[in-house]
């Protein structure tokens, strides 16, 4: 019967990438098609000559890619909860599992974001970086569901841990944000944007989102940290000790603070905050792949 | 008067408030964090005495000159080493400096009045005006009331503030910080932590002799451990059949606290450790002892016991060391215990599954000098043969005996050993609540808003609004809405 829901488990999570495959190509038919030939748009306008971009044209095929990835994230849910249920504990036991409980709650905060904000330029990226996650995990690190080892015999495997996985989304996101900002900047300080990227909000908007997701989730990270130090003592006896893991969430934690104080004190702004930012997140991705995968320490269980 | 600019006198006091001022700047501040955070990554990849000293004794026989290059500069001990504690006090004493004075400033701030309206409402924020009835004062007052804004009455104006919670929460967070550092301290000054094993049947003492490893923090007596012992009556460890992962380690222990004539059962397990008083007992790892006797070759016992190896493997291929240093010439087994032995081509004897399926135990026998003497520490799993001489291989089942010309060994049977490791932090709940504290002030620090609000009604019978939100922080347009609805409604 457990191993019924592990076969499902698979299943869905195949399917959610499949599903998050055909939302890349929605979002790329969306993109793509929406440019117009500048013969056109000279007759349309009268003025211009360059290429521009109507979105109405393609408007069906936004709603058709976020629908997409809504019920990616969905089946995605569905595969971690029935990964959950086939072994009996909250998904989190291993890399692979990290891994599909990663891309959903990345997922997860694009769509959460997209409520308040159009982020829909955002989803060819997001789309991809989901696909290659569950994609990656599926194929390499995949284990099968099993029981937990008693050191993560605790309740706040589920705290700790959850926490850590939506910080995680959240600081990803941030990232792409900040990444898009260097890249348009570096675009109109070419000149003008391209007509792809016109419908992309102007720098101030990108700037303020990636510091508004960062302070919202750095309370949830110290969180996180802090969960995991009370864990730790619980479990090995000392609440820090400088494991690997440790010293390099706390790195992230170093350099997000750098971030926020760089921002609300000195006035950090624009590309710097951006550098800043993607530094930050990218410790917080090596501490994910570096110490998984090659580290020692205390934070590596049942081979990854 | 003279007319000469006067330079400052940089005497030892101005070179003082210099380097002060420096030193509590912001800037330094940022600088120090970011330094904390980059000092913090050689440890995470150079191996550490305080968590690994196997991996760095390895280190030292791999690439010895290395080593001691990395031993200067404290590699091996980056987290208590002179460069990083610099880094981290520098970093309190700047954030000291910077954050008591502000304390000290928001208290003040907090009991006096808000700032004066200022004379052109017009330039501030979400500005607004229409032709009142002459009631909004009174109207002004009582919402700023409900909202809880602190006021000032001023002639035709008033001026309200609020949001000083931001503030609050910002100062009680860095405040917080030095809580965490002084409960880490005290943690490492008063406390203590030491490693023991014990086989199943045997009772451990809380006494110094008693343990492998204790190291005592620098401000403690070493004869202050709570006196207990622990009874190791049963360890059971399960494994996963498909994967060989463990699923669960229990061990049944009596423990009794001293004075106390009476003794409970207690099942200790990796998540639920053993307090007692202060003192908390983790179940940490463990292995297996296989219980030997050694006879020399008239049949004398030379040794007799169970012999602690250490596990290699998820599936507890262990290691360990027989020494008989009695015997003349001295002999020593150089073993491996393998709990599920399966006969492997290219590798020997190895272990598929952790539990005590088929144990067997394969030795090598050597004589010689066992190198005891020489003054030299040496671990006792391990045996320096080099200057001593293999006299013969076996593999031998519980209940078997082997004999050799200078004598016999019996692998009588074995038995679980675990791993206690005995904790003493009492600053552990100082780090605790300023953990806790932390987290709270972050969370009004990030998402409180500091903003005013002023109202004046001109000579005129004008009413004018504006606000101004610090930090840029948004909803002010929707209270000022809300704020003038309430002024314009019928009483």
């Amino acid at each position: 019967m457990l191993v019924t829901w592990a076969y499902i488990s698979n299943y869905l999570v195949y399917s959610a990438m499949g599903v998050f495959a055909l939302s890349f190509l929605a979002h790329a038919f969306e993109t793509a098609w929406a440019v117009r030939a500048p013969e056109q748009s000279a007759k349309d306008t009268g003025s211009t000559l360059t290429k521009t971009l109507d979105y109405t044209r393609t408007e069906r095929a936004a709603r058709i890619a976020t629908a997409l990835m809504i019920l990616g994230f969905l089946l995605l849910l569905g595969g971690v909860i029935a990964r959950g249920i086939s072994a009996k504990h909250v998904p989190w036991g291993n890399m692979y599992e990290f891994s599909i409980s990663g891309a959903l709650a990345f997922t997860g905060a694009y769509l959460f974001a997209l409520r308040k904000h159009d982020l829909r330029w955002l989803g060819l990226f997001v789309s991809i970086s989901a696909l290659l996650t569950v994609g990656t995990a599926i194929t390499l690190l995949y284990r099968d569901s099993a029981p937990l080892v008693p050191a993560l015999q605790s309740t706040w495997l589920v705290i700790h841990v959850m926490a850590a996985i939506i910080s995680g989304g959240v600081f990803l996101l941030a990232n792409v944000i900040a990444g898009s900002y260097l890249y348009l900047e570096a675009m109109e300080s070419r000149g003008e944007r391209k007509p792809w990227a016109k419908r992309l909000p102007d720098l101030e908007t990108l700037d303020q989102l990636s510091y508004r997701l960062i302070a919202f989730v750095f309370p949830l990270w110290t969180f996180s940290v802090i969960a995991g130090a009370i864990w730790a003592e619980a479990a090995w006896g000392r609440y820090w000790g400088w494991d690997p893991k440790e010293t390099w969430a706390f790195i992230t934690w170093v350099a997000y603070a750098a971030y926020l104080h760089a921002r609300v004190t000195i006035g950090w702004r624009g590309k710097r905050a951006a550098w800043l930012c993607l530094f930050a997140g990218s410790t917080f991705l090596f501490n994910y792949v570096y110490v998984n995968v090659w580290g020692t320490g205390k934070h590596t269980y049942s081979g990854l | 008067m003279t007319t000469e600019p006067t330079l400052p006198e940089l005497g030892a006091t101005g070179l003082l408030r210099f380097m002060w001022r420096q030193l509590t700047s912001m800037r330094t501040a940022l600088i120090l964090l970011m330094m904390l955070g980059v000092a913090a990554i050689p440890g995470s990849f150079i191996p550490q005495r305080a968590q690994n000293p196997m991996a760095v004794r390895q280190y030292y026989i791999d690439q010895p000159e290395l080593a001691r290059w990395i031993e200067r500069f404290s590699g091996f001990t980056v987290y208590s080493s002179p460069w990083f504690s610099a880094i981290y006090i520098l970093l309190f004493i700047s954030l000291i400096g910077c954050v008591l004075p502000r304390s000290f400033e928001h208290f003040q701030a907090m009991r006096a009045l808000p700032p004066m309206t200022p004379r052109n409402l017009s330039r501030m924020e979400s500005f607004q005006e229409f032709v009142g009835n002459g009631s909004e004062f009174s109207k002004a007052q009582e919402w700023f009331k409900k909202e809880r804004f602190r006021i000032r009455n001023e002639e035709g104006a008033i001026s309200a503030e609020k949001g000083y919670l931001r503030e609050t929460g910002n100062l009680l967070f860095h405040l917080s910080l030095i809580l965490i550092l002084i409960g880490v301290s005290v943690g490492s000054l008063f406390g203590m932590r030491g490693e023991a094993i014990v086989n199943k049947g045997e009772r451990f003492i809380n006494l110094p002799t008693s343990y492998d490893n204790l190291q005592f923090g620098k401000l403690i007596k070493e004869d202050s451990l709570q006196p207990f012992t622990i009874e190791v009556l049963d360890f059971v460890a399960k494994y996963d059949p498909v994967t060989n992962a463990p699923k669960d380690y229990t061990a049944t222990v009596r423990i009794t606290n001293s004075g106390e004539t009476t003794s409970k059962i207690k099942s200790l397990k990796v998540n639920s450790p053993l307090t007692f008083g202060n003192t908390r007992v983790y179940l940490q790892a463990n292995g297996y002892s296989p219980i030997v006797t050694v006879r020399d070759s008239t049949g004398q016992v030379a040794l007799q016991g169970p012999v602690t190896f250490l596990p290699q493997d998820g599936n507890l291929r262990s290691i360990g060391s027989i020494k008989v240093p009695d015997a003349d010439p001295q002999v020593g087994f150089v073993a491996s215990f393998l709990p599920t032995y399966v006969r492997d081509g290219s590798e020997g004897g190895i272990s598929v599954f952790p539990e005590a399926l088929d144990p067997k135990m394969l030795f090598s026998i050597w004589e010689g000098d066992l190198g005891l003497d020489s003054g030299i520490p040496q671990s006792v799993y391990r045996i320096d043969t080099s200057k001593m001489k293999r006299i013969a291989l076996a593999s031998l089942k519980p209940g078997e005996s082997y004999s050799y010309p200078q004598g016999s060994i019996t692998f009588e049977t074995f038995v679980p050993w675990i791993n206690l490791q005995i904790v003493d932090d009492p600053g552990k709940g100082y780090a605790l609540y300023g953990a806790i504290a932390a987290i709270l002030g972050l969370l009004a620090s990030l998402f409180g808003r500091r903003r005013r609000i002023w109202i004046r009604i001109t000579s005129t019978g004008v009413v004018e609004v504006a606000g101004l939100a610090k930090n840029g922080a948004p909803g002010l347009d929707i209270e000022i809405e809300r704020f003038v609805s309430h002024l314009k409604k019928e009483m």
